[in-house]
């Protein structure tokens, strides 16, 4: 038996003149969808498995195939004869633009076997002359195989050799996916062994001592490992010292290293390369030359021998020298190799000298974390989920670690400057670590985002609801108004969902009842509700930090602004100074009230306050509306029908039979004047912050985490708290009744305060779970349900709809829609608030973001 | 809504002949959109009123039932709460001319002296939607022989600061043949609404040529009349971001304010056809001719060769620059979608002959979005764009185009605000478009345009478009971006 080993993610290559078994082969070793025959890519083209014609059109089918399955990283074999190098060369190509390894399987079988199994096929005529040149062509071949690319080669002579071959597949070298940690990430070293033994202590390792007093390894009590980024050696005072301690823990199976690009360039050297002896180089080469020449085989031997990355932990994290991106991860190929070691150059140079390297982490988008350094920072930032641990120990600046999964930075400084860097290294002013060298991490993600994160059709993955599409034409609107009208997308971490009204009520004089709503919750087997009072406002997101510091370090906002007041679809209620007021007022009000310290992290008071909130009047935001649409078509009713009501006066006092259309009109002029009560009570003036309510009654989240597992009251003392300490009588609280669904006392009493909430003309109410988030026996249960009010319900459905044979019709409206629409915006809405909560990237939060307001372009009834 | 036309000194039962509507009866005509009742609230030998009230079902005319029932604004909230049952608007005069059919053709074979006797007569419409106000009554009744009385309703008199409505209470006196006065009130009250509650079709021309029949073509306001009678408000498109306006409280129209084609292509056909016969009017070529001929100029001597229009609108830059071969890429990216079909409806996309429709793609896109699609461009336009973005997401535009997407040349023009002061229509402190979020004086452009050039490895001119005033310089500035050797370019997006 042979054991032919090949990479798990490769590209086969079949080669062997027709009649050599290459489609038997390839059946008993590989599965069905893995092998792509250039016959049956002929037969695809022009109905016939043996036209000549058709190569050229079968092989552009079997190259794209092929390309997508590589794409998605499935190993593929092509059962084609290959004997030519033409054929070879574009197969091998195709593996290098796709990142895997070209394996080539020589099926060498004599002649006349071949010639025979020809023979025995009734569909192939295949001239005997034919099969003797592809076997000339393969015989010519074979020698240079690996000269031409293929990074494995098996040659099987004869079929018995080809029967008893066995395929093993093997993990490609970078991929450690089973290896889960916990790791201690290291930043470049460059030399710097005493800050090295320093950070290592810090982090918990005991070092380990040769009888000379040289740190040979070391060895954490929990077993975590240290994982080594690369550039361990040059310009610093103690290469070897350094190369000795992670060689040793490599050994030990105490740590994991990739290279960096200055290995890469040591190991050139002790081979004898012809390298450029500079940055650094020359120091490490001298320091090497003072120790044993079996030490410098053994730098060599490990050096060369480390992989240019490795995916981690289930593929959850990606370590690589420069970084990589995500099209790489668990690649081979030389450009992986490159970028892994080099990263994304253009291969020009700067004032400087130094190579101009490409920000691939703001483009970045990958789930995998992606730990790496090479470029000196001053201060570990995220990007994108990536951080880079080189902060320039050996310019002066520090050496950092990130614990993972923990995702903490341990930092040691340098000693003193090693060495004076050709760019002038900026230092990190006033970022000192604290005394366990735990250290604040800044964030920066992109302030521009990308199209390709919110065009086209996405689906978006909710923790809550499953998988969510957005339908390309939803992104198409959402996307204009995203661009041109909503705050700065580092602002908007979230967007309140559309909510459904509840069922209509089957009778009476009023479409909205809450027998409706309570039977709505009772039916998903919700036990309590709270019924909180529909404010005549406009809903309000009420994002406040702090204090400036915050808004610059979380939200990368300039001077000046400390929060945001928006809309529900993102645009800013306010001018920048006057938003700043009433995020002033709120400010106040929760430093009153203790609350920043009450829902912060860890014992720390919180460093933002997320807020869901009603703001009226409703005329600050939609008077434009109120003018043009509600008071407008209250001035053409006040004008018309008082004269259309003489005039039939007239007409009655005439003797005309106008009785019933007399009546008719009397009642629109009436309807027409509680038309007018109904939208002026959403009217008052306002002047700067004079006149303005706030109405917080949710506290979505906090740097602490989201909130929606707090049950409403709790909500509501928060809200109550803010309210009894605001002093500028901006804040107002929120009428709220708890409702017993079993208990009809309960339930009757909430609906008389209903009822007396919207006689006097408010706008109703909203009933909740009481205890907010909640799965039902179909899922997440609505997380609110409205109960409008029936004088409420003329500005939706028009001043006449409460006449009786307006009701009749307007009762059959169909809720299906904007049920499923409210639970989806919800799932969404909660997704962005958990991604942004867990520091994910930007990019996701506003895909879930940029979801809500997506979905709100659906055709719905808008007056549901 | 009401129409009431009284007449005095006349016998009632002499209008009742000429309208053929028996003075004693009340009389009911089934419209598609509710039901239209004539009567006569006083009908005596001295003085005789006829009334023509219309009842206009709302519930029905959203559910589609009618003929008013608009096709694609199915989801506007606006189709539910709107002033159709009381505004005296094109359903009333859809009534009238169904109703007087026989009056209005000015026959009455009983009695045929009547029809050509002229009258003394007062007609009353109590809430007519009025676009211009009540001088444009005033302006398309008076010359007509009218007296006009017309007074603006206020919007709400319990909300005195918001002022007037646009609707006054109508009142026509003058001498004049009945056949005369329905039908300037057959096509005067559509005219002077803004909205039509039916699509206009082609059949419009022939309905307003055969109303206006003996007296339109006299009209001072001619051309102003068929304009308006033949266009109607882009019907409040169901576009998804007219959607998000509705979501939000706020007026389709003024979120998505993108130009309709295929309503204009069809109103400026009629209107055309209209008024086919009229000699061409005395052009002064418009700012924005002078914008595009500086902005072409601008991209001609750059030398470029492929070209991106940021906010290409609907496309007027990437239609002028088709017609020079020098150009060979041209792609027009805008965020609205609806300027996209605009667009491709101007430039004739789909009937370009292969040679042309290769050069040119348009897209969808954002400037405070990256997008690889626009980047490698020789030269990058942004023409009247950067004032329509919020200031604080200036610096996001700044690094996705300068930074990002990286033209050899971007054109940059907006408005100079110091030249507000000549247009003589603007208001002190206003702003020349509703959307414009900033209009800046030429130093706070020149400063800005310095800064980005700075941070972004830029050399910046800047210049003037329009006819420079001495004072406050020219209507609108150009900065044109220039940029240095590539490595500082990339040095600032690579440093980290």
């Amino acid at each position: 038996m042979t054991t032919l080993p090949v990479p798990a993610l490769s590209l086969v290559v079949l080669v062997g003149v027709s009649g050599s078994g290459k489609s038997t082969f390839a059946a008993r070793h590989f599965d069905r969808f893995e092998t792509l025959s250039s016959d049956f890519c002929r037969g695809l083209v022009s109905n016939d498995e043996n036209s000549q014609e058709a190569t050229a059109a079968a092989f552009d089918v079997l190259h794209h195939i092929a390309g997508k399955r590589l794409d998605a990283g499935l190993l593929t074999v092509v059962d084609a004869t290959n004997v030519q190098q033409a054929a070879r060369k574009s197969l091998v190509d195709l593996a290098r633009a796709h990142d895997v390894l070209p394996v080539a399987v020589v099926l060498d079988v004599p002649e006349q076997v071949c010639l025979e199994r020809n023979t025995s096929r009734a569909d192939r005529d295949l001239p005997a002359h034919v099969v003797r040149r592809q076997r000339d062509q393969l015989r010519r071949s074979l020698r240079g195989l690996k000269r031409e690319g293929f990074r494995t080669v098996h040659v099987l002579g004869g079929t018995e050799e080809i029967d008893a071959a066995v395929i093993e597949r093997q993990p490609l070298r970078s991929d450690r996916r089973d290896d889960h940690g916990p790791f201690d990430v290291v930043g470049d070293i460059h030399g710097c062994r005493s800050e090295l033994e320093t950070l290592l202590e810090r982090l918990g390792y005991v070092l380990v001592r040769d009888g000379e007093g040289r740190p040979v390894d070391a060895e954490h009590p929990d077993g975590r490992r240290a994982l080594f980024v690369g550039d361990l050696v040059d310009r610093g005072p103690d290469s070897p010292g350094v190369l000795r301690l992670v060689m040793g823990m490599v050994a030990a199976g105490h740590a994991l290293a990739v290279p960096g690009n200055h290995e890469n360039k040591l190991v050139r050297a002790l081979d004898g390369r012809a390298v450029q002896v500079s940055h650094g180089l020359e120091t490490t080469l001298a320091q090497l030359d003072a120790e044993t020449e079996e030490f410098r085989a053994e730098v060599r031997e490990f050096c060369d021998g480390l992989v240019a990355h490795l995916v981690l932990d289930g593929g959850a994290l990606v370590v690589a020298h420069a970084g990589l991106k995500e099209a790489f991860h668990n690649r081979a190929s030389g450009r992986v190799r490159s970028f892994a070691l080099y990263g994304d150059t253009t291969g020009e140079t700067d004032e400087f000298g130094l190579p101009v390297r490409l920000p691939w982490a703001e483009d970045y988008r990958g789930r995998a974390m992606v730990l790496y350094g090479h470029t000196p920072t001053p201060v570990p930032t995220w990007v994108n989920n990536t951080m880079c641990l080189d902060t320039g120990c050996v310019f002066g600046g520090h050496l950092t670690a990130l614990r993972y999964p923990e995702k903490d930075v341990v930092q040691v400084p340098a000693e003193r400057v090693w060495y004076e860097p050709t760019r002038p290294f900026p230092s990190a002013s006033g970022q000192d670590a604290t005394s366990d060298g735990a250290l604040e991490v800044a964030r920066r993600d992109p302030d521009v985002l990308d199209v390709t994160d919110v065009l086209g059709k996405r689906v978006v993955e909710t923790s809550r609801h499953g998988r969510v599409t957005i339908a390309e034409e939803n992104a198409v609107g959402a996307l204009e108004v995203m661009s041109r009208f909503a705050v700065d997308p580092r602002w908007l971490v979230y967007l309140p969902p559309t909510m459904s009204p509840c069922a209509t009520a089957p009778d009476g004089d009023l479409l909205e009842h809450p027998d409706q709503a309570f039977e709505a919750y009772r039916a998903e087997g919700v036990d309590q509700v709270v019924c909180e009072e529909k404010h005549m406002g406009s809903r309000a997101v009420v994002l406040v930090c702090r204090d400036a510091e915050v808004a610059a370090a979380r939200f990368g906002m300039p001077a000046g602004t400390t929060g945001v007041v928006h809309t529900r679809t993102g645009r800013p209620f306010f001018d920048g100074p006057r938003t700043e007021q009433l995020l002033d007022v709120v400010r106040a009000a929760a430093s009153a009230a203790g609350l920043w310290d009450q829902v912060g992290r860890d014992g720390n008071p919180a460093d933002w306050l997320l807020l869901d909130c009603e703001l009226m009047p409703w005329s600050v935001k939609a008077e434009d509306l109120l003018r043009h649409q509600y008071a407008a078509v209250g001035a053409a009713a006040r004008s018309a029908l008082p004269p259309a009501e003489a005039t039939l006066e007239a007409a009655a006092a005439r003797g005309l039979p106008v009785g019933e259309l007399l009546d008719r009109t009397r009642s629109r002029h009436a309807n027409a004047r509680a038309f007018g009560d109904a939208y002026r009570r959403y009217v008052w003036a306002t002047d700067g912050l004079d006149g303005v309510r706030l109405a917080p009654f949710q506290l979505l989240a906090t740097d602490a985490g989201s909130f929606e597992t707090r049950d409403h009251l709790w909500h509501l003392a928060v809200a109550d708290a803010l309210v009894r300490a605001d002093e500028s009588d901006v804040l107002t609280t929120t009428g709220r009744v708890v409702a017993d669904l079993d208990d009809a006392a309960s339930c009757a009493a909430a609906v008389g305060w209903w009822n007396q909430l919207t006689a006097g003309g408010g706008e109703g109410m909203v009933v909740k779970p009481l205890a907010n988030y909640t799965r039902g026996p179909r899922g997440v249960v609505q997380p609110g349900i409205k109960v409008r009010g029936r004088e409420y319900l003329r500005i939706i459905y028009g001043p006449d709809y409460t006449e009786p044979a307006n009701l009749a019709r307007l009762r059959s409206r169909n809720l299906g829609r904007k049920r499923s629409l409210a639970l989806r915006e919800y799932a969404l809405g909660l997704e962005a608030l958990t991604r942004f909560c867990a520091d994910e990237p930007l990019w996701r939060v506003h895909e879930a973001v940029f979801g809500v307001l997506a979905l709100e372009t659906e055709p719905v009834d808008p007056r549901l | 809504m009401l129409l009431t036309m009284t007449t005095d000194a006349q016998a009632a039962s002499d209008l009742g002949y000429l309208l053929h509507k028996h003075p004693d009866r009340v009389q009911s005509f089934e419209q598609s959109f509710g039901v239209a009742h004539v009567f006569y609230p006083e009908a005596t030998d001295e003085r005789c009123t006829v009334a023509l009230l219309l009842e206009v079902d709302p519930v029905a005319l959203v559910r589609g039932r009618g003929r008013g029932a608009p096709k694609d604004v199915a989801f506007s909230l606006a189709q539910y709460v709107n002033d159709r049952p009381y505004a005296a608007s094109s359903m009333l005069a859809v009534a009238l001319g169904k109703v007087f059919r026989t009056a209005i053709a000015g026959r009455c074979d009983a009695r045929p002296d009547l029809p050509t006797r002229d009258w003394d007569l007062s007609i009353h419409v109590p809430a007519v939607p009025c676009r211009g106000g009540a001088e444009a009554a005033v302006r398309l009744f008076e010359p007509l022989g009218w007296d006009v009385d017309a007074r603006p309703v206020p919007l709400d008199p319990e909300l005195p600061a918001w002022g007037e409505s646009r609707y006054v209470d109508l009142r026509l006196t003058g001498t004049l043949r009945v056949a005369d006065a329905l039908s300037h009130l057959y096509v005067l009250l559509p005219t002077l609404d803004a909205t039509k509650h039916y699509w206009v079709g082609s059949d419009e021309v022939e309905k307003l040529v055969r109303a206006g029949a003996g007296w339109l073509s006299a009209h001072p306001a001619r051309d102003e009349i068929a304009r308006r009678y033949l266009a109607n408000q882009h019907g409040l498109a169901a576009s998804a971001v007219a959607r998000l306006a509705e979501v939000d409280d706020a007026r389709p129209e003024l979120l998505d304010d993108a130009p309709d084609a295929e309503l204009e292509d069809v109103v400026e056909e009629a209107s055309a056809e209209f008024t086919s016969h009229l000699p061409e009017a005395v052009n002064t070529v418009p700012l924005a001719r002078h914008r595009l001929d500086a902005v072409v100029a601008q991209l001609r001597a750059s030398g470029a060769r492929s070209v991106v229009d940021l906010g290409c609108g609907e496309g007027a830059l990437i239609s002028a620059l088709l017609g020079d071969p020098a150009f060979e890429r041209l792609l027009g990216v805008d965020v609205s979608h609806r300027a996209l079909s605009t667009a491709a409806r101007r430039l004739h996309l789909d009937t370009l002959p292969d040679r042309q429709r290769e050069r040119i793609e348009l897209t969808q896109s954002s400037v405070t979005y990256t997008d690889a699609r626009v980047a490698g461009f020789d030269a990058a336009v942004l023409m009247e764009v950067i004032e329509h973005v919020d200031p604080p997401r200036l610096q996001a535009l700044e690094r996705s185009i300068l930074g990002a997407a990286a033209p050899g040349v971007l054109v940059v023009t907006t408005p100079n605000a110091e030249h507000n002061v000549r247009y003589a229509s603007m208001a002190a402190g206003t702003m020349r478009h509703h959307d414009h979020r900033f209009e800046w004086t030429r130093e706070d452009f020149r400063a800005w345009a310095q800064t980005a050039a700075d941070r972004h490895g830029y050399a910046v001119e800047l210049l003037p478009v329009g006819t420079e005033d001495p004072e406050v310089g020219p209507p609108t500035q150009m900065a044109v971006f220039r940029r240095d050797a590539p490595a500082a370019v990339a040095l600032d997006g690579g440093a980290r």
